[in-house]
């Protein structure tokens, strides 16, 4: 399966968020000298006024964010996601997140896709961090038709939000008819014996890991999973109750982002065997996007791989249960 | 064995002497010069002093020292200076006040109370289980706390961005913020010191509340912050130091701050932690805890505001 190569997802945003910026004369964006790498000058472009550069302080970036959004404000921060999260965390947790406001940090450049730049510049954590947050909504669109919806969702929904884009060209999954709903994954591929929960740039290496699993005989279910807070919890319960296994695969850390909610989920509903497709406890490093996901085990057969042995477990399962029910038999 | 009452302890009398609530107009200096306004201000300060320690010892803990230095400052910018409606908290033309050093809150709740915004006997729940008197402040309109604080060095940028709003509306309220000398240790006060600077915010005063001590010890043993003038001038600022308890000296500086144009101004107010209470002055110890009930005792004879 091969998907067209759309924008980067930052380019969706900062596109979107020009374009929302004429119906929505309360949205300011306020800008850590990376207005052209997060394209929020798009927005500075038609909306200069309503545009706050404050130099390279993220510290102080995000309690401007806050005065505005206490001024009634709808504030839009960008900047790349290590500096839009770790390096500002407390400023986000004590001046936006304690008092719930109206501030949309929406971050490029997440995960290793980041490429060349290297540990320091790759975005590893920050889904995570953004997760801790109560009252926070996090999410991770897989190209630039998801992204330019959740930004318009974000718009016109009270509260803070985390969006993560990425830097390279995404592959596009979805039709231009597609409507992202919050809080709601998208079903992208029905299936019965494995369930693939994706998001980002993984959506895609999902649906791939699907047609090499459909060429096996396995039917992979595949939801789109933007949303990690607050999580689908009824596509998750269907999909452990209806295909018994469930691969999660994000580019993250498999650590407090899309595998642990999902694993959270499955726990509290239907528990199946999960696997966790991500980075494992260390950080990213220089090389080629697709270099990277491959040593970090983030391609299609990464994914066909997990979801095999979490079907294998669930069998596994299933025979021992088999096996003791016969046992008990009087 | 008696039961314990349900109703909550009575508050001493002088808790209850409060003007009348009602929409405060910023007041031109001549007005606040008058010795009669001089010696309402002087009594208000003297009850909240009061406020303070009865407060922090009935929750057993808390902050006097920097709630007590800061008394003057926040009673000349609400009884004088801002122009704000405690029956209207969220009215839009309110001139804005943050508490980055949000470990003050006791003296915010007190001057808060006092002009109107809630029935000072509420002040005696601070700290307490479903109190909005939080420890550290929490933004919550209802009582007049325009913004969380209490992670030092935030209040100050949100304050930046509150002038933003106003001018991008084009309402004409002004912001202060007020900051410990500890608290610029934080690298984000001097980001948002350059912000305010560079959009040159000339609707925002910052006051520094330059008592001379932080948590542990002395400021200039623990990190030296002079020439403290010097600094906020080299980064664009109008400076006014004045001796943060006298009054008059203090409307003529928040006066002065208001009419700058062009750039913002910060008052630098040299004060005296603990101030008003000969045991607490000077005293790092009562950064961060309460007078005990014979401290308490003592304090308040020496305040002239001893309850029966």
């Amino acid at each position: 399966m091969k998907f067209r190569l759309g924008m980067a997802t930052r380019e969706a945003y900062g596109r979107k968020l020009a374009e929302l910026g004429a119906l929505h004369p309360e949205i300011v964006v306020v800008s850590g000298d990376l207005a052209k790498s997060t394209y929020v000058y798009l927005f500075r472009e038609r909306f200069p006024e309503r545009f706050f550069e404050l130099g390279i302080s993220e510290q102080n970036m995000m309690g401007v964010a806050a005065g505005l959004a206490l001024c009634g404000k709808t504030v839009f921060v960008s900047t790349f996601a290590v500096f839009a999260t770790s390096r500002c965390y407390d400023q986000i947790r004590v001046s936006i997140a304690q008092p719930h406001l109206n501030v949309k940090v929406v971050a490029s450049h997440g995960g290793i896709t980041v490429g060349e730049d290297g540990a320091s510049a790759q975005a590893i954590e920050d889904v995570a961090l953004m997760c801790a947050l109560p009252g926070f909504t996090v999410i991770v669109p897989a190209d630039e038709v998801e992204t330019a919806q959740a930004v318009e969702v974000a718009a016109r929904t009270y509260g803070p939000f985390y969006i993560r884009t990425g830097r390279p060209r995404f592959p596009v999954v979805f039709d231009e008819g597609y409507r992202f709903e919050l809080g709601r994954a998208a079903l992208l591929r029905p299936g019965n014996d494995v369930t693939l929960v994706a998001n980002g740039i993984m959506v895609s290496v999902a649906l791939e890991a699907a047609e090499i699993l459909a060429r096996e005989g396995v039917s992979a279910r595949v939801l789109a999973m933007a949303t990690v807070k607050p999580i689908d919890r009824e596509a998750i319960a269907a999909a452990a109750e209806e295909t018994g296994a469930i691969v999660t695969a994000e580019e993250h850390l498999i650590q407090g982002a899309l595998g642990a909610a999902v694993a959270q989920v499955v726990a509290e509903t239907v528990p199946v065997p999960v696997e966790f497709v991500g980075i494992r406890d260390r950080y990213g490093e220089s090389g080629k996007p697709e270099e990277l996901m491959r040593k970090f085990g983030l391609t299609p057969e990464d994914v066909a791989t997990a979801a095999r042995r979490a079907m294998a477990r669930r069998d596994a399962l299933a025979r021992r249960h088999r096996f003791l029910a016969a046992e008990l038999q009087p | 064995m008696a039961q314990e009452s349900a109703t909550p302890p009575r508050p001493s009398p002088t808790l209850f002497v409060s003007p009348a609530p009602g929409p405060f107009p910023r007041r031109p200096l001549a007005e606040l010069l008058v010795p009669e306004t001089q010696a309402r201000l002087a009594a208000i300060c003297r009850r909240v002093r009061g406020h303070i320690l009865r407060m922090t010892a009935a929750a057993g803990s808390g902050h006097p020292g920097g709630s007590l230095s800061a008394v003057e400052i926040l009673t000349t910018l609400y009884f004088g200076i801002m122009r704000h409606d405690p029956a209207n908290p969220r009215w839009p033309l309110r001139d804005r006040f943050i508490l980055s050093k949000g470990h003050a809150a006791p003296a915010l709740y007190a001057v808060l109370a006092e002009a109107g915004y809630f029935p000072p006997e509420l002040l005696l729940t601070l700290r307490k289980l479903g109190s909005p008197l939080q420890g550290h402040v929490s933004y919550n309109l209802d009582i007049g706390v325009e913004a969380s604080s209490g992670s030092l060095g935030q209040g100050f940028s949100v304050g930046v961005g509150m002038a933003l709003a106003g001018r991008l509306d084009g309402l004409d309220y002004r912001v202060y913020v007020l900051l410990g000398d500890g608290e610029l240790d934080e690298g984000q006060v001097w980001e948002a010191a350059l912000a305010a600077a560079h959009y040159r915010l000339d609707n925002l005063t910052a006051i520094v509340d330059a008592n001379g001590i932080q948590n542990d010890d002395f400021v200039a043993r623990t990190l030296n912050l002079e020439p403290l003038a010097g600094k906020w001038a080299a980064f664009g600022w109008r400076v006014i130091e004045v001796d943060g308890h006298d009054l008059a000296e203090l409307a003529r500086a928040l006066d002065a701050a208001r009419a700058v144009r062009t750039r913002p101004a910060v008052v630098v107010a040299r004060t005296v932690k603990g101030k008003g209470v000969s045991f607490m002055e000077h005293n790092p110890e009562f950064h961060g805890r309460a007078p005990r009930p014979d401290e308490l005792e003592r304090a308040l004879a020496e305040l002239g505001e001893a309850g029966p």
